[in-house]
């Protein structure tokens, strides 16, 4: 069992807030692989198609038979723990604050012998162990040693924390507390053990089903805020900016047609309004105390959720122009990625395909409930996924996307 | 079966005095490195014909580059940017050079500056795969990997803290002797144990301290340096490898386990009859590997070898007489040259008040580049006096 983390205490106003660092950045392209594979939390290494070879450090040929088909394939995470070491000096400025650092040297079963950042409840060597493959604060991936069997609070370990974006002790935005989708979201967020979360609602004289109920939860505090109007979001950000961890940009305006369909361009700007500009004033008004507060003690900054879609990868005609909103949200979702990760502030995009809700109502099944929504995106924190494809359209098409994207558009057009 | 080395010699071993951080670039390290072969050997600039250069912080020279820095025109000339294994592939090299005329007198120098940022920035780009896998996994540098092995071989061979403190505490004892080390109190086995962690297992006086200095000898024939009247060692046999035993999941052997009986048969000597032996000592538990890999014991039998045995220049087995690296000071890819430059002193009779007592036979072992989770390099050479 590990230890478990306590609430963070009320912060010392006098002592002044620890800056961000991050770990070491440096990769070689090829070593990026890795991090592509971490982004969507799978555990892949570079394997020959040639001759199967399973190697590490990745390489630009196969060590084995110098074949340079090599690809990233899914591998077997158990390893044995050869040797393990607790690290009390470190030449970066990172480790140095958050020493001792406590490191293992893996054989797995694959083949090669790693190096990898060790939980403290791994057992000393040799021992059985899992590898994952996180993402760092630096956003790039590294290896981390796990106990064989999950343990209670084994989340709380301080090193995976480093790694990982758990909602527990965290205080978090969510942007629009009506939507299916952003009450479900609040009741998972709750349920992982979030200190506060402050729930966003447009249009306070709309009384939506659910809302009213959602509020009797200790956790939340109901905040008027509608991401079309720049002086509203502001003033949200003025008084609660400074102590957001998570933000949950779910907020999204979806109407259902395409050019021919529809005269004008009000519903398509509509749209744009609150999926992209809505993102952009978001980002603005509350990115600069997010990113001042990376480094923040247990509970700091750590997240930037974006509700997109599976659309914003190719455009689905029948939504087209909330595909196209979608697909600015994205580009500029990676941008605030770029921005935010000096701070070590993770942006995680979220890629649903159709969600079971009014706007999808036409659409045949399988439709993703916003419950299983909220849970994957819970997840996905929990374990520093930052491109998350949930539940098993979105899978499907990002496969399909992955092989080929034309063929993905046609298949979207027909 | 390979040519022996009959004819060429090794001589003018020299020392840079160390410091631990300096403002000069290598280039003037190597530069005072030259200038002390001329001084020592009597020869003229122009009399240098062959040259190899060993240095991490050089860059973004190369050793042709330093040529026109000193104004040499070598017409032989070779990089050789190994570690610890640089000083051995150096001497290789150039014994053939000079075997087959392509050299008459070459001069092997290794240097390095050590500014007080350098280490970080020098151990964040060493390698593709250090930068890839293993600079971001708490950035300490190879203590973190050397943590692994030692852990590893304590745990496989029943290795103690202690026995490696004792190779420590004789080498401080050489190293009081020895004017250009770094390390001039002397060392107990209390203060070693009680020393603060740097990476577990290793505690402080396990981790060679970085500094600046610079290392250099000749290689030329017998007939030139006989002629000049320079005091010389032979070389009787020679090996390197290079990433062996790659499938080993966890390094306890290096190539010196796979060439060492064509060392000595090369040679025409075996382990029994070498009176010192100069091995690269930047972690203690790589000493012991070198013990056993170089057949002076079995694997995993180094702890009791070390429990038998005194390692001071007067014990009954000399090891690392000029204190090695952990007591000398590690400076950059000097450090694979402090062996050599000591095992010639010995040879020709200038080791002064740490003199091997009638030491004809000598060997020198490097080991090198720690690129990602072992060292890759290793080599050694049998040295005799002229005698």
């Amino acid at each position: 069992m590990s230890e478990s983390i306590s609430g963070s205490k009320r912060k010392n106003p006098i002592l002044r807030t620890r800056l961000p660092t991050l770990p070491p950045a440096a990769r070689s392209r090829v070593a990026l692989g890795l991090t592509a594979a971490a982004a969507l939390g799978r555990f892949e290494l570079q394997q020959c198609r040639d001759c199967g070879m399973v190697q590490y450090p990745p390489r630009e040929a196969c060590q084995k038979c110098l074949s340079v088909r090599l690809s990233w394939t899914r591998q077997d995470d158990k390893g044995e723990l050869l040797a393990a070491t607790v690290l009390h000096h470190s030449n970066d400025l990172f480790f140095r604050e958050r020493l001792p650092w406590r490191l293992g040297l893996v054989k797995l079963a694959c083949g090669p012998t790693v190096v990898a950042h060790l939980h403290s409840a791994a057992p000393p060597a040799p021992a059985k162990l899992r590898v994952a493959v996180r993402l760092d604060r630096a956003g790039q991936a590294v290896l981390v040693g796990l106990p064989d069997k999950e343990n209670v609070n084994m989340a709380d370990d301080r090193q995976l924390r480093e790694f990982t974006c758990d909602p527990k002790h965290r205080k978090v935005l969510v942007t629009d507390g009506k939507s299916a989708v952003g009450q479900a979201l609040v009741k998972a967020l709750a349920a992982a053990g979030a200190e506060l979360i402050w729930v966003g609602h447009a249009e306070p004289w709309k009384r939506l089903p659910g809302f009213d109920e959602l509020q009797k939860l200790p956790q939340v505090t109901a905040v008027p805020l509608d991401v079309t109007d720049s002086k509203n979001v502001r003033e949200v950000a003025a008084e609660i900016g400074a102590k957001v961890d998570i933000l949950v940009s779910n907020a999204e305006l979806h109407r259902t047609h395409g050019i021919a369909a529809r005269q004008g361009v009000e519903a398509a700007r509509a749209e744009m309004d609150v999926n992209y500009f809505g993102l952009l004033r978001l980002a603005q008004e509350f990115g600069p105390a997010m990113r001042a507060r990376g480094a923040d003690g247990l509970a700091s900054a750590v997240a930037w959720v974006n509700l997109l879609s599976i659309y914003a990868l190719a455009n689905f005609p029948p939504h087209g122009t909330f595909s196209a909103s979608k697909a600015a949200a994205q580009s500029l979702a990676q941008c605030l990625r770029a921005e935010m990760r000096p701070a070590g502030v993770r942006v995680v995009n979220v890629f649903p395909g159709p969600i079971d809700d009014e706007w999808n109502q036409l659409l045949p099944p399988p439709k993703l409930a916003p419950a299983s929504l909220a849970a994957a995106i819970v997840k996905a924190l929990r374990e520093g996924v930052e491109d998350l494809y949930p539940g098993d359209v979105a899978q499907e098409w990002l496969e399909r996307w992955r092989d080929n994207p034309k063929a993905l558009e046609r298949e979207l057009s027909s | 079966m390979r040519q022996p080395y009959h004819g060429v010699v090794l001589a003018a071993p020299v020392t840079v005095p160390y410091v631990r951080y300096s403002i000069r670039s290598a280039h003037w390290w190597l530069a005072r490195a030259f200038s002390s072969l001329l001084e020592k050997s009597k020869l003229k600039k122009e009399e240098i014909d062959g040259l190899t250069v060993s240095s991490f912080t050089l860059a973004p020279d190369t050793a042709i580059g330093f040529t026109q820095h000193i104004g040499l025109s070598p017409r032989w000339l070779d990089h050789v940017p190994l570690g610890g294994a640089s000083a051995v592939v150096a001497l290789r090299r150039a014994a053939r050079a000079v075997q087959a005329g392509d050299a008459g007198v070459v001069a092997c120098l290794a240097g390095d500056t050590n500014h007080v940022d350098s280490f970080r920035l020098t151990l964040a780009n060493f390698s593709q795969f250090a930068r890839d896998a293993v600079y971001p996994y708490g950035a300490g540098g190879p203590n973190a990997s050397f943590a692994f092995l030692t852990a590893h071989y304590m745990q496989r061979y029943g290795a103690k803290r202690e026995d490696f403190g004792k190779l420590c505490v004789a080498q401080r004892a050489n190293a009081l002797k020895y004017s250009h080390a770094l390390f001039k109190k002397p060392l107990t086995l209390d203060e070693y144990l009680s020393a603060r962690p740097i990476a577990e297992p290793l505690h402080l006086f396990d981790c060679v301290m970085p500094c600046a200095g610079a290392e250099a000898f000749l290689v030329l024939s017998e007939e030139k340096a006989r002629t000049i009247g320079l005091p010389y060692v032979r070389l009787l046999g020679t090996i390197e490898r290079h990433n062996a035993f790659s499938s080993d999941p966890v390094q306890l052997r290096a190539g010196w386990a796979l060439d060492r009986e064509e060392l000595y048969a090369q040679a025409g000597r075996s382990p029994n009859e070498i009176h010192f032996v100069q091995v690269y000592d930047d972690y203690p538990v790589i000493t012991l590997m070198q013990l056993e890999d170089l057949g002076f014991c079995g694997k995993g039998e180094g702890p009791a070898f070390v429990r038998e045995h005194r390692f001071t220049w007067d014990g009954d087995f000399p090891l690392n007489t000029s204190g090695g690296q952990l007591s000398a000071g590690q400076a950059g890819a000097a450090g694979g040259f402090l062996g050599m430059v000591e095992a010639i002193r010995q040879l020709t009779g200038e080791a002064a008040e740490r003199q091997v007592p009638h030491a004809k036979i000598g060997l020198v072992s490097g080991f090198g580049m720690i690129n990602y989770d072992r060292g890759l390099g290793s080599g050694a050479a049998i040295l005799s006096s002229n005698e």
